[in-house]
C-alpha cells in the first residue's frame, strides 16, 4: 500500500497538519478570539483608552451602570386639606423627580437615575428611571430596528425571490437591479440616502410633493426624532433585501419542478402550491435567513454613523454605535466592552431561541 | 371512461420542433406504451397529455373533449413521475390523500380511499412514514397510490421504474400490469426499455426524433417491423441487418445476395419500387437462425455467451459484417470455428433503399 516518497513523508510528519491550519488559526485567533476575550475581560474593569491610572477590576459595576433601572411612583401634591393641587390648566402637580434621585438618603437605589418613560396610574404617576438613559434608548431602538427589519426584510426578500424565480425574458436584469445595492458599500449607500432624505431638496420630499400635487409639506426625515429611526429602517431594508432575495432564490431552486407539476395535476392553485410545496421546501432557508437578518440588524452601525450620528436627541442611538462612541469618543473602553458583551448575550439568546422554535420536529 | 385522440400534435421549443406531427388514437382501457431512445420526445408527448406542456399545434382529445387549453387538474389524468415527486414533508398518508384534500373530499371518504389504495398496493404499514424513510420501490408505490385515489380516466407514467434495480423493476412491472386489469383505466406509459414495452403494452408506439415510427401490438412490432429503426429497436438481441443487393425481382419474390449471403429468393406481398441492382437490407432475427450443413450464411465464431437455455453467438462474416445467432440449448461452440447458419425464407424481412419494410408475403390477417 505505502509508496514512500517525499510527498508521503511530508504528509506523515506530525507537525504537517498543524502547519497547514496555522494561517487560519493565527488569523482567527488575532481577529476573532482575542478581541472577544479582551472585550469580555475589559467589561469587568475600568479600562480607559488612554489613562495614567492603572486598570482596576470593578466586578459587575459597568453592567449595573448600564442596566440599572428603577421605578418611582409619584403621588400628586396635596394642600393642607388633603385635596390635590391643580395648576391653571387643571393638571395635577407632582413632586420633582430630581428630589428623589439627587442625594436623597431615603432612595439610595435611585441615586443618579433619570426619567426614561412613565404613565398615569389613577392619580399617581408611575415613572421608570434609568441609570444610563442613552444606553436604554440605544437598546430599545436596536430592538425596534430588529423587530421591524427581520420580518419585513425577509418577507420582502421572499416576495422578490418568488417573482424573480419565474422564467421570463430579461428576468436577469431584475435580479441584477435588486442585487446591486448589496454590492455597493453601505457607507456610499448611506451617503446617497442622505440626499434622498434631505429636508429641503431631498428626492423623497420632491417625489411626495409631486405625487400630492404640492400638498405635501417637506419633512427633514433624518432631522426629526419621530422619523429618523424609521428612515434608517426603510433604507436598511432596501439595501440588504437583494442579498436575502438571492438566498431565498437558491432555496427555491432546490425544490424539484416535478413537485409543482404533481401538485398542478392534483389540482393545486397558486396559493396551495406555495403553501404545500414552496413553503415547506424553504424551511431550512427560512431559518438561515431569519438568523442572518437578526444578527445583521443587531450589528447596525454604518447607517447611523453616516446619516445621523445617533441623533436627533438620541432617537437613532443603537447598541453598536453606542459601544463605539463610548469606547473611542468617550475613551471609555470598559463601558464600550460591556455594551458589546450585552449585545453578544442578546444575540446569542435570540439565535438559540430561533433555532429552538424552528427546529426539525420529528 | 375515456379514450384519447391525437390529431397532428406538434411541439416546438423556439425554432426546434421536437414532436413532429403525431396522429394516434387510444381506446378506453388500453395500455399504451411510448417507447423510443432517450430524447426522442416521449416525455414531451406525455406531458402534453397531462397539460404540463403547451401543445404547439394540433388537437388533443380526451374522451370527447378537446383539451388543448384545459388546465391539468381538469383533464382527469393522474401522473406518476420518474422521480416519484412525493412531498417530502408529508407522510405517505398525506401524500396519497393530497389531491383529495385539495378538492375538499370529506374526511371519512378520503380516509377510505387512501386505505383502499394502500390495500391494493400492499403498503398499509407505510402510511405513517415520510418519503425519506422509504426505499425506491416503496416510494414508487406511494406515487402510484396517489394516482389511484383520484380515480382518473387516464394514468400517465413517465419511466416509473427506471430508478429501480432490475429485480424490483420486474416485480413492479407485474404489479402495474395487474393494476391495469383491476382498475379498467386507460394507461399511457413511457419507457426507453423495449422489454418493458413488450411486456406491458396492449399497443406500442415507437417514437424516434419526434416522429411515430410504428404503432402496433408487441408481436406485430416484433414480427413485422415497419422500418429499419423499429427492426433494430424492438427485440433482444437485436435483429441482424445485412446489406444485400437485389439480383432479381418479380411480382411476388425478391432475390437477394451479397458476399455473405448466398442467392436467396424471398417471398414478398408486393415488390413495387424494387429494381434489380438496388442495395437493400436483409433482416434476420437471431432466434430464427439455425445451424445448417449446407448453404446459408457462413461465419467464424467470435464470441459465445452461454445463457443455459440458449446460446448467443457472435459471428464475423467474410465482408467484415457481424451476425448474432441465438441457438437453442447449450450449443457446443468454440471461438474461431467456422459455421454455416440457415434460415426460413418466410422469416426473412427486407427493407428497401429508404429503410421501410417491403411488405411480407403471407402475413396473417391481424
Ligand atoms: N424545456 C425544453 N426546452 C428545450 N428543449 C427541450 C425542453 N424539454 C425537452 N426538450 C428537448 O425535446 C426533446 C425531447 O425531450 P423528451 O421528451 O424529454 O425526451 P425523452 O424521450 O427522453 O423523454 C429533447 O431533444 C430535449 O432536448
Ligand atoms: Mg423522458
Amino acid at each position: 500500500m505505502s509508496s514512500p516518497g517525499p510527498q508521503k513523508s511530508l504528509q506523515r510528519h506530525p507537525l504537517a497538519g498543524w502547519l497547514m491550519i496555522a494561517p487560519a488559526v493565527v488569523l482567527i485567533a488575532t481577529f476573532l478570539v482575542a478581541p472577544f476575550v479582551l472585550a469580555f475581560g475589559y467589561s469587568f474593569t475600568n479600562q480607559r483608552l488612554i489613562s495614567p491610572n492603572p486598570t482596576e477590576f470593578v466586578g459587575m459595576r459597568n453592567f449595573e451602570q448600564l442596566l440599572g433601572i428603577g421605578v418611582l411612583t409619584l403621588s400628586p401634591e396635596v394642600d393642607e386639606a388633603g385635596s390635590p393641587v391643580r395648576d391653571d390648566d387643571g393638571a395635577l402637580q407632582y413632586p420633582r423627580v430630581r428630589d428623589y434621585t439627587r442625594n436623597n438618603p431615603d432612595y439610595p437605589h435611585l441615586e443618579g437615575m433619570r426619567e426614561w418613560f412613565g404613565w398615569n396610574w389613577g392619580n399617581d404617576r408611575v415613572l421608570v428611571l434609568a441609570r444610563d438613559l442613552v444606553f436604554m434608548k440605544a437598546l430599545t431602538n436596536t430592538l425596534i430596528f430588529v423587530a421591524v427589519v427581520a420580518p419585513v426584510q425577509s418577507a420582502l426578500a421572499l416576495l422578490l425571490a418568488l417573482m424573480i424565480n419565474q422564467k421570463l425574458r430579461g428576468i436577469n436584469v431584475f435580479r441584477t437591479i435588486y442585487f446591486m445595492p448589496v454590492v455597493v458599500s453601505i457607507v456610499v449607500v448611506s451617503l446617497l440616502w442622505r440626499f434622498i432624505y434631505d429636508g429641503r431638496n431631498g428626492l423623497l420630499n420632491n417625489l411626495l410633493e409631486f405625487l400630492s400635487f404640492g400638498l405635501f409639506q417637506p419633512i427633514d426625515w433624518l432631522g426629526n426624532p419621530d422619523t429618523a429611526l424609521w428612515a434608517i429602517i426603510a433604507m436598511s431594508i432596501w439595501q440588504a433585501v437583494g442579498f436575502h432575495m438571492v438566498i431565498w432564490l437558491s432555496g427555491l431552486q432546490t425544490i424539484p419542478v416535478s413537485l409543482y407539476e404533481a401538485a398542478e395535476i392534483e389540482g393545486a392553485n397558486a396559493w396551495q402550491k406555495f403553501r404545500f410545496v414552496t413553503w415547506p421546501g424553504l424551511r431550512n432557508t427560512a431559518v438561515l435567513i431569519l438568523v442572518v437578518i437578526t444578527m445583521q440588524a443587531f450589528a447596525l452601525f454604518a447607517q447611523v454613523d453616516v446619516m445621523t450620528d445617533g441623533g436627533p436627541v438620541d432617537s437613532t442611538q443603537v447598541l453598536v454605535f453606542q459601544a463605539v462612541q463610548r469606547g473611542y469618543e468617550q475613551q471609555n473602553i470598559a463601558g464600550g466592552s460591556a455594551i458589546s458583551v450585552i449585545l453578544f448575550l442578546i444575540v446569542l439568546a435570540i439565535s438559540i431561541t430561533q433555532r429552538y422554535l424552528t427546529r426539525e420536529r420529528t | 371512461m375515456a379514450g384519447l385522440e391525437f390529431k397532428d400534435i406538434r411541439k416546438s421549443y423556439g425554432n426546434v420542433e421536437v414532436i413532429k406531427g403525431v396522429d394516434l388514437s387510444i381506446e378506453h382501457g388500453e395500455f399504451v406504451v411510448f417507447v423510443g431512445p432517450s430524447g426522442c420526445g416521449k416525455s414531451t408527448l406525455l406531458r402534453m397529455i397531462a397539460g404540463l406542456e403547451d401543445i404547439t399545434d394540433g388537437d388533443l382529445f380526451i374522451g370527447d373533449k378537446r383539451v388543448n387549453t384545459v388546465q391539468p387538474r381538469d383533464r382527469g389524468v393522474a401522473m406518476v413521475f420518474q422521480s416519484y415527486a412525493l412531498y417530502p414533508h408529508m407522510t405517505v398518508y398525506d401524500n396519497v390523500g393530497f389531491g383529495l384534500r385539495l378538492n375538499k373530499t370529506p374526511k371519512d371518504e378520503r380516509d377510505a380511499k387512501i386505505r383502499e389504495a394502500a390495500r391494493i398496493l400492499q403498503m398499509e404499514n407505510l402510511l405513517d412514514r415520510r418519503p425519506a424513510q422509504l426505499s425506491g420501490g416503496q416510494r414508487q408505490r406511494v406515487a402510484i397510490g396517489r394516482a389511484i385515489v383520484r380515480n382518473p380516466d387516464v394514468f400517465l407514467f413517465d419511466e416509473p421504474l427506471s430508478n429501480l434495480d432490475a429485480a424490483l423493476r420486474g416485480s413492479m412491472r407485474m404489479e402495474i400490469s395487474k393494476l391495469h386489469q383491476q382498475l379498467d383505466a386507460t394507461m399511457i406509459y413511457v419507457t426507453h426499455d423495449q422489454v418493458e414495452a413488450m411486456t406491458l403494452a396492449d399497443k406500442i408506439v415507437v417514437l424516434n426524433a419526434g416522429v411515430v415510427q410504428q404503432i402496433g401490438s408487441p408481436l406485430e412490432l416484433y414480427n413485422y417491423p415497419a422500418n429499419l429503426f423499429v427492426a433494430g429497436f424492438i427485440g433482444s438481441p437485436q435483429m441482424n441487418l445485412l446489406p444485400v443487393t437485389v439480383e432479381a425481382v418479380d411480382e411476388r419474390t425478391v432475390t437477394v445476395a451479397s458476399s455473405d449471403v448466398p442467392s436467396t429468393r424471398i417471398p414478398v406481398a408486393s415488390a413495387r419500387g424494387i429494381r434489380g441492382g438496388d442495395s437493400i437490407t436483409l433482416g434476420l432475427r437471431p432466434h430464427l437462425l439455425a445451424h445448417s450443413e449446407v448453404g446459408g450464411i457462413t461465419g467464424k465464431v467470435l464470441l459465445v455467451e452461454h445463457l443455459g437455455n440458449e446460446t448467443i453467438a457472435n459471428f464475423a462474416l467474410n465482408s467484415g459484417e457481424q451476425l448474432v445467432a441465438a441457438l437453442p440449448g447449450s450449443a457446443e461452440l468454440s471461438n474461431g470455428v467456422t459455421l454455416s447458419l440457415g434460415f426460413d425464407v418466410a422469416d426473412a424481412r427486407l427493407f428497401g433503399t429508404d429503410g421501410t419494410a417491403i411488405p411480407v408475403a403471407d402475413r396473417p390477417f391481424r
